[in-house]
């Protein structure tokens, strides 16, 4: 997490990202976001025919899939602690929705649960592209990021 | 009727250099001859063919989509982007943008009055259906629409770039909304109870059972089901499989036979936002001669919310 001690901080690498967003012109913030929908990550082979292991968002207006991993190490590390693993499908047609979670996927990706706990439900608004791609289409981004939140709460407790 | 055009022109044409631009012929396609308004459409072929001719004419393609950034993924090599929501509509009141940004949008994409504008998009042309509705609301004489939409036009394996055009800016006039013919609005419809209403939602949407499309967000209603007296044709009916429209005795068969319309009637059509029945609104006017049918953009999010107006509830 940033050390500026607000409780809304971003962790570090979602304020860098939202910075490089927010010094753009809006016709720029799409084509970054374009670059984020390009660079998503496949889906690891181990997911390949396994629907039953993805949430759907259906939030999004795109059929969006998405798994969370959470590393057992050995017994050693605190729940709160263990690094957190992010996966996401969406197809080619659905590039804002592809755009979206990569930007959670680069700036959340191999933190702890702690940390991706402690990431305040606005974040998807503080990108500035409620100007670029309309207030409405965000939604989607914060449906990903609560239902993040939602698996890993219930895997702390668990 | 096409030809027609094309030999006057050429008459014009000789008279001196400066001679206005070749109107852009329509396409003589035998399936779109069908329709009542066959210059309302083009084929993949036709346009494909007219892109690579050198010499397109007077011709501004513009893709429209749901999604924001699908255009700039790969668009039709010379195509201009037009978003349903950061162009089309106002930033600040729930309402189409007003003449003058509208001309500023147009003239900016090079378009004149006098262009011939093909719009496609994804999701089977719901959001090219929509745009051409609302070029429609200002008079733009020659809109047409690609038939089957970017879907078709990257399954036939046609050429898609992610170069995008610098248009050279033109003067669009400044031409007044007449919303009046094809646009109802939420007392107009109040007005139309009775008459016939085509609700082209999904069926769930319909029943009242879902208050938002299957596997869409919920869009903020307050009540699912229908207005009173709708007839539930939801606008994939329309679209053939490979998202191009059937054909005319296919949609003749559909509203007229089966759901008992006739293109004298006044027809209110509406979805969730005005999309969906953009479409319907395209298929009852356009190819099937409806000469009074409007579309309710307000639609469900707009009555399914307003206070103390009628609804139903129930499948068809």
């Amino acid at each position: 997490m940033t050390t500026s001690g607000s409780e809304t901080a971003l962790p570090e690498a979602l304020d860098e990202i939202a910075h490089d967003f927010t010094s753009l012109s809006v016709r720029d913030r799409l084509t970054l976001l374009l670059e984020f929908s390009d660079d998503l990550p496949e889906l690891p082979e181990r997911y390949e025919g396994h629907p039953e292991l993805l949430e759907q968002v259906h939030e999004c207006q795109s059929p969006l899939f998405l798994a969370v991993e959470v590393e057992e190490a050995d017994g050693s590390v605190a729940p709160p602690d263990r690094r957190v693993h992010l996966f996401f499908q969406a197809p080619p047609e659905a590039p804002t929705t592809r755009g979206f979670a990569s930007i959670l996927h680069a700036g959340l990706d191999g933190l702890t649960v702690g940390e991706v706990l402690a990431v305040p439900d606005d974040a998807p608004f503080r990108f500035g592209l409620g100007e670029a791609v309309s207030p409405l289409r965000l939604r989607g981004m914060a449906a990903m990021l609560a239902r993040i939140k939602r698996q890993l709460r219930a895997t702390n407790l668990a | 009727m096409g030809t027609t055009v094309f030999r006057h022109t050429a008459v014009l044409f000789a008279d001196d250099g400066e001679a206005p631009p070749m109107p852009v012929p329509f396409d003589d396609n035998a399936k779109f001859a069908e329709y009542a308004h066959p210059e309302r459409l083009v084929s993949t072929e036709w346009l494909a063919a007219r892109l690579g001719s050198g010499d397109p004419g007077d011709l501004v393609v513009v893709e429209s989509d749901e999604d924001v950034l699908l255009y700039d993924t790969g668009h039709i090599p010379g195509a201009v982007k037009l978003d349903w929501h950061t162009d089309l509509n106002d930033a600040v009141v729930r309402d189409y943008v007003g003449p003058e940004r509208f001309a500023q949008i147009l003239g900016e994409r090079g378009i004149g009055r006098d262009t011939t504008v093909v719009v496609y998009g994804d999701k089977s042309n719901w959001w090219a259906a929509y745009a051409l509705w609302v070029f429609s609301l200002f008079g733009h004489p020659d809109v047409r629409l690609l038939d089957g939409g970017r879907a078709l036009w990257a399954a036939e394996g046609r050429e898609l770039t992610r170069e995008v055009p610098t248009p050279v800016p033109v003067e669009y006039p400044v031409v007044e909304r007449d919303d009046a013919p094809i646009r109802a609005l939420k007392d107009d419809v109040l007005a139309h109870l009775g008459r016939p209403l085509v609700d082209v939602r999904s069926p769930g949407e319909f029943s009242g059972e879902l208050l938002h499309m299957p596997d869409y967000p919920q869009e903020g209603a307050l009540r699912g089901g229908h207005i009173p007296g709708a007839r539930s044709v939801p606008w994939a009916r329309a679209a053939a499989e490979d998202g191009t429209f059937k054909s005319r005795g296919e949609l003749e068969a559909i509203y007229l036979t089966e759901q008992g319309l006739a293109p004298s009637d006044d027809v209110v059509a509406y979805c969730r936002i005005g999309e969906r029945s953009s479409h319907t609104w395209f298929v009852l006017t356009h190819l099937l001669g409806f000469e009074h049918v409007r579309n309710y953009d307000g639609s469900w999010t707009e009555w399914g919310n307003s206070v103390g107006v009628p609804i139903e509830v129930g499948a068809p």
